[in-house]
Formats: C-alpha cells, structure tokens, sequence
C-alpha cells in the first residue's frame, strides 16, 4: 500500500508551482552569481519537503485531517495562518543566499565571489539595506539624532543637527514631510489594494472553474457562504498584510520607518532580516529532535525493560540539567572551538551559521524530553490495544509495528506539541542571545536587537526605535504562533472541545 | 515511605553521574583545557608558557582521567576528572577560573536571590490563582474570552519587553523606585525588590492564570461539582469549597517542583536589576566564561531539580491521602 495515493485538483497546480520554483532556481544558479547552501537553508528546504509530504499524508488519514478542517472553519486560526504563512515566506526568501561575482578582480578567467553571502531577500530590500546613515536617527526623520559640526554654504562652522544622507533626502523643508507621509501612504495603501485585487481575481477564477458557476454565483458565495468562511478570513487578512507591506515599503523607500541604528543600519530592514533568524529556530529545532523524540518516546513505551529503563534514564538526566545552562555550556565549547579554527569558514555567514544550527542542536536537545515523555505514556497505553496483540500474534517485526501501528497512532501529539513549542522557541532565542549563548552577534536577530536596546534605554536622550521594532514584529509573530496553536490543541483535545 | 526516600535518593545518584559527565565531557573532552587557556588569554598572550602557567594555576595541567604518573590512588585522584568534577558530589566546588571559591560565592548570593525568587512565587500564586478563579466563575462568558485573550496577548510578550518597559516606566519616568541594585539592610532593601518582584509577577501572569484556569475548568467537569451544585450550594461556595480544594493538588505539586530551583534565582531578573544573587553570577559567569563556575552551578541545579522532584512525589501523599508511595 503506498503511503501516499492522491491526485487531489490541487496536486497539478502545486506540482506546476514546484518545479516553476525549482526552473526559476536553477536559473538563477546559472546567472552568474555563486549559490550558497548554508547548512540552515538545507534544512529549511528538508523541512519544508517534510512538510508538503506531511500535508499529503494528513489528507488520507481522516482522524488526522478532520482537527485542521475543525482549525480551519475558525476565524482567529485562519488568521493567525495567514500571517504565519507571511513570516515564512519572507524567511523562505530570505534563505535563497549567494555571492555576487566581484567585477574587475579578475586575474585570467578565474572569478572572484564577494565575501559577503546575500540573501534574495537583501536583493528585495536593496535600498534599505545600502542606504546607512552615520549612527542614530528616528523613525521618519531627516536629521540625525545627534548635533555636529556642518559646514554651511557660506564656510560658517555651526553645531546642528544634519540632514540625513537617505531619509527624507528629497525634501526641500521638514515643513513637507507630514503632508509627503500622507501622500505615500495613499500611494501605498492603493498599491496594497490593487495587487490584493489581482489575488482576489485568481480566487475567483479558480473557484468558478472548480465550482463551475457563474462569475456572480462565486463572488456571492465567497462573502456570504458559510462554506467559504476560511477563504474569505483568508482574503481580509491577506488585504491588511498586503496594505501594511506595501505601505510599509513605500514609505521606507525614502525614510527610515524605524529609524536606524548606532552605525546608522536601517532598524526596519534588521527586524525583517530577524525573521529568518527567528524562524529557524523556532522550525529548525522542532525538526532535529523530532526523530529521536519519537523514535525514543514508542520505542520506551513499547518495548519496556531495558530499553525503557534507559531512555528514561536519558532523557531524566538530561531533563534535570537546567535548560539555559546546558545550552550556554554547548554553547560556550562551541564558542572555543570556532575561536580556536578560524581557517575552515569561508565567509563569516558560514560562522554565524554554523553557530545558529549549534544552538538549533542543542535546543533540540533541551526540548525533546517532554515529548519523549508524553509518547512513552501513549505507546504504554497503546501497547496493550488489540491490534497490536493481533499484529505480534501474526510475528510481524517489532520495528513494523511501531511503525506501521504506533507511530501513525502517536502522531496528533507529536503535532500538537510542534505547534505549541514553537512560540516558545522563538521567545528563548531573544532570552539566550541577552545572555550571550544565543545566535552570533553578527546574525541579524530580535534578541541581538533587544540587547542593544537595553543601553539605549539608559541612554540620555533615549532611542526607542530598535525596542519598538524587535517588539512589533516579534510579538505579531509569537502571538498569531500562540493563537494557532490554541486552535490546534483544542481541535485535537477532545476533552477540551466541549468546554 | 522512609524507604521509599531513601530510594528515590539512591536512584538520584546516576542521574547525577550522568550531568556529571555530560558537563565532563562538554568542557574537557570536546575542548582540550590548552583551547580554553587560548582563547582566555587572547590571540596576543599566547605562548606555549603563558598557556602552560594558566593551565597549572588552575589544575588543568593534569591528565582527563587516568594519571599514570603517580602512584597508588593518585592515579585516580589526580586527574581533572577527580578534581574538577568528582568532587561537586560532596557540594566542594572548588575554585572559579579568577581564582575565587565559588562555595563561598553561592552561600553569599543565595540570599538576594531568594529575597526576589520567593516573593514573588508567593504573590505570583496569588494573582493567578485570583484571576483564574474569576475567569473560571464567569466561564463561557465575554469576560472570560476576552480575560483568555489578554492572557494570550501577554503570554506572547517576551520577558524581555516586561523589564525593560517596567524599569523605564516606573524607574525611570516615574522614578518611583530605584531602576536597579541592591541593599542588605532592612527596609532599605524593600525599595530595590519591589520593581524586579513586580515585574516577575506581571512577566508570569499570562502563563500561570492559563495554566490555573484549565485546571480549574478541568475539576469543575467532575461529578462531585454537579452533585455539590445538586444539593443546591452556590457557585461561589462550589468554587471555593470543592473546585479549589481538589485543583489544589496539581496547582501544589506544580509549585513544589520548583522550590529548589527557586536558590538559583532569576537570570534575567537578576541580571537587569544588578542584584547580586546566582542568577546573575551565572550569567557574569557565561559571559566572561568562567568555565568553573558553569560547571558549579550546572550541577547545583540538577541537584536542587532532582530534590525538587522527590519533594513533589512526597507533597502528592500529604495533599492527597489516595495516594501511597510504594
């Protein structure tokens, strides 16, 4: 029997959209620029292969399938996905890196790449990312946050707050700005609709050719059916995103929307290049200690004796070492062990990543005793079911048992507590880099940003921006995370769904 | 139950072994103690003396486990393995890397430690249990929705955002209380506690009301409510009387976990408001990398959270007489 049989009308279209990505990919390998892999996109593009066979398999298990349908006809998850489904899209795209070719190093045919890795995401954000400012200025300034010295057109020293080099540079007066925002925001706002307008027609089309009904039959349905409840909380949520993106772009086009940094980086660009960081470790982590969580939490459970008495030996030691010091030990050796073989990095993206994925292990490595715990409980009980007795009376293999009976059994705790791990994961990246054992200081990360925040909110005059940036773009994320997972749980709780 | 203990205590032991050679291996095995001095010393100092007089100032000079050097029993006992981490078993933790004794330190900055740890466990309990209690009464109601909805919006605050929007909001603009430090004498000492307890409240709320409030939900699904309803006691006293009561137990062994750890104080906590307690002695001690007093304190807590589980099983029978340890 073939673990996945289904020829669903979306299989064509995801096929199609699939091997378009991997066409445009390929491509874009061949243009010129140098492709990195780092370690951390390889496992992204692991988990994301996971993922689409996760959703293919989940479709064919009716007792799997019918929690998400459950999810799906509530509004707050809907929601909660759609801007989940954003942030995973910018750190996608933020995880396609490469090194442009350097352009009169050449000496004889042999090309030279720039040391520095970019993302496509940096291509996007071009402007954002090269127009730096000397250090500190607020959102939407067009001065400097700090006074000195300017020479005037008429050679006087006079001790003033600067223009900024990029923010607000086109206009003639501060006077203008007010009435300049206003004007950008419309432009935005109104790109923000027509292209949330060119998604909406899509929707549309689709669903006339799948429904086979009229244009007008469709629009109805999608405003007033209650069937198209999902889809239509999608789409409102879609057009805020959409508005809140491009005005957002619009305007940082020409101002900095979140000020800048002490060196003068744009803070708008750091909190959307933190996404990636974020993610990752909210992702990634689930990822490397799924396969011993599970396959030690049943094997635990079904074998008992031995085998139990020492993987719960395992995981209860490993549990009893507080969390934050564990990870600062593994981090602290990896910290000397980087220091001490500097020669095997090519670039230093190479190093920040290598530490982002220690730090991924050894979180893995924290988090996965509670879910070994919980299976080792389940496979206890399920161990006993007839099913299985009638599987052993038949000599089928231990490991096919556990494969075949427990593990498909098994699974709606294991994504349950995916679910719910996740916000957590990406609230300790922000704790574990303010103690020093998070991610590198040169990776773009909220808690990098927090950490900095902290001196310059005891510094006279204040600057707020990094704090409100790292803030808003954290907690949409964590909070939308929370909401899902609240949905996820109860839907697959059934002791929680009556209340 | 005395031989259960006594059990529970001997089962602790590999466990122990266990962190112990974890943290073994970690910081000798992975990383010779020649790289630590390296990268102690800094990429200018390093000689092959300079990192030899480091190693042997600190006793990183010996062999990992086996000395054959010298004689009898030394070649068991001097070793790194015996000297840095055989004898966190009888609490002698020996010396820091800046040459302090890290026994002394912990005696001496526990107490700050627990003079926020434990208030603000006790008044924690007290505001969620308060505020569970009440979402619980008006359960399946607006207030209840929204109050679960607040909860999950402060849930998805990091800590972070808690201590430093509190220490500029009422230190700073309100300058209601000093932003950070610490005093050891008397009521004096009340004004610097006040912020860190306040805020590691506030910090706990969203979780903890949570957490309470299902607990609550969960008992008040059992029989024994609708029979207590059924011989027509109010709500109120069916909450307060019966649900309380029995939720209790798990709320009880819940906290009890962690009274031990409560020595090894707040991290963040500790840190921001520059109170000398553990908590901000290990992160100094992560952060200079004082590789000693990491291991010290990566033991101490496994010790104080094996206690702490043995103290939860030994609460289960005093709180719920059903329950025999066997």
């Amino acid at each position: 029997m073939p673990l996945i049989r289904t020829q669903a009308w979306w299989f064509r279209p995801a096929l199609i959209i699939f091997i378009t990505l991997l066409l445009l990919w390929i491509g874009f390998a061949n243009s010129g620029v140098k492709v990195v892999i780092l370690a951390t996109d390889a496992l992204l593009g692991l988990l994301l292969a996971g993922l689409l066979f996760l959703v293919a398999y989940i479709r064919q298990r009716p007792d799997l399938l019918d929690p998400w349908q459950q999810v799906s006809k509530r509004r707050i998850p809907v929601a909660a996905g759609v801007i989940l489904l954003t942030y995973a899209v910018i750190a996608l795209i933020d995880s396609v890196h490469f090194r442009v070719p350097l352009e009169n190093a050449g000496h004889g045919d042999k090309v030279h790449y720039s040391v520095e890795v970019s993302s496509l995401l940096d291509k996007v954000l071009q402007q954002l990312r090269t127009q730096e400012e000397s250090t500190y200025s607020a959102p939407f300034a067009i001065q400097l946050y700090s006074k000195e010295m300017i020479e005037q057109a008429d050679g006087q020293m006079v001790r003033d707050y600067p223009r900024l080099k990029y923010g607000g540079a086109h206009l003639q007066h501060a006077d203008e700005r007010t009435a300049d925002i206003i004007r950008l925001t419309l432009v935005g706002s109104i790109k923000g609709v027509l292209l949330w307008s060119g998604l909406l027609i899509i929707v549309l089309v689709v669903r006339r050719r799948t429904t086979g009904t009229t244009t007008k039959q469709v629009w109805q349905a999608l405003w007033h059916d209650p069937s198209t409840r999902m889809l239509r909380t999608a789409l409102v949520t879609f057009l805020v995103v959409l508005l809140l993106a491009s005005v957002a772009m619009q305007l940082a086009d020409v101002y900095h929307i979140f000020g800048t940094s002490k060196v003068g980086q744009d803070v708008f660009y750091q909190a959307v290049k933190s996404i990636r960081t974020g993610l990752i470790i909210g992702t990634l982590t689930t990822l490397v200690m799924l396969p011993f969580a599970i396959l030690m939490g049943i094997a635990a459970g079904y074998f008992r004796g031995w085998i139990d008495d020492v993987i719960q030996y395992i995981y209860t030691t490993l549990n009893s070492i507080p969390g934050v010091l564990l990870i600062a030990a593994a981090i602290l050796s990896i910290q000397v062990y980087i220091s001490n073989n500097p020669d095997i990095f090519e670039t230093a993206a190479d190093r920040a990543d290598l530490r982002l994925l220690a730090l991924v292990l050894i979180l893995g490595v924290t988090s996965w005793t509670g879910l070994c715990r919980l299976l080792r409980g389940e496979a206890l009980k399920i161990r006993e079911m007839e099913y299985i007795q009638a599987a052993k009376a038949f000599g089928v293999s231990p490991f096919k048992v556990l494969g075949r009976h427990i593990l498909p059994n098994v699974l709606h705790i294991v994504l349950i507590i995916v679910v719910l791990d996740f916000s957590g994961l990406v609230l300790a990246e922000a704790v574990l880099s303010y103690v020093g054992v998070g991610v590198d200081p040169s990776t773009i990360s909220w808690g990098n940003m927090i950490n900095s925040a902290r001196l310059e909110m005891a510094r006279e005059p204040l600057v707020w921006w990094s704090l409100l940036a790292a803030f808003c773009f954290m907690f949409a994320l964590v909070l939308a995370a929370n909401l899902f997972a609240d949905a996820v749980r109860d839907a697959f709780d059934p002791r929680m769904r009556v209340s | 139950m005395i031989a259960y203990i006594i059990r529970r205590t001997l089962y602790a032991i590999p466990i122990l072994i266990g962190v112990n050679l974890i943290t073994f291996t970690l910081f000798f095995v992975v990383n010779s103690p020649d790289d630590m001095a390296r990268l102690h010393l800094g990429v200018k100092r390093v000689t092959p003396e300079a990192i030899d007089k480091w190693k042997q100032e600190r006793g990183y000079d010996k062999p990992l486990l086996y000395n054959e050097g010298a004689a009898g029993a030394g070649r068991i006992t001097d070793t790194i393995f015996y000297e840095k981490s055989a004898r966190l078993f009888v609490l002698d933790f020996g010396q820091s890397d800046e040459g302090r004794a890290i026994g002394e330190d912990i005696r001496e900055r526990m107490w700050p430690s627990l003079a926020i740890a434990i208030p603000a466990l006790l008044i924690g309990l007290l505001v969620n249990i308060t505020f569970a209690l009440l979402l619980a009464f008006f359960r399946a109601t607006y207030i209840d929705l929204w109050g679960v909805v607040a909860l999950v919006i402060m849930m998805s605050v990091s800590t972070l955002f808690y201590i430093i929007g509190g220490q500029y909001l009422i230190g700073k603009l309100m300058s209601l209380v000093p932003i950070s430090g610490y005093d050891d004498g008397g009521l004096n000492a009340i004004r610097f506690l006040i912020l860190p307890v306040l805020i590691g409240v506030i910090g706990g709320v969203g979780s903890g009301t949570r957490w309470y409030r299902t607990i609550f939900l969960e008992e008040m699904g059992k029989d024994y409510v609708r029979t207590a309803r059924a011989k027509g006691l109010s709500e109120l006293k069916v909450l307060f009387r019966h649900v309380l009561k029995n939720a209790m137990i798990p709320i009880l062994t819940g906290v009890v976990v962690v009274i031990p750890t409560l020595f090894m104080g707040s991290l963040l906590l500790e840190s921001f408001f520059g109170v000398p307690g553990l908590g901000s002695y290990t992160i100094d001690a992560i952060r200079n990398q004082d590789f000693a007093v990491v291991r010290a304190m990566v033991f101490l807590g496994s010790l104080l959270y094996i206690l702490g589980l043995l103290l939860t099983d030994i609460s289960y029978t005093l709180v719920d007489p059903r329950i025999r340890l066997s």
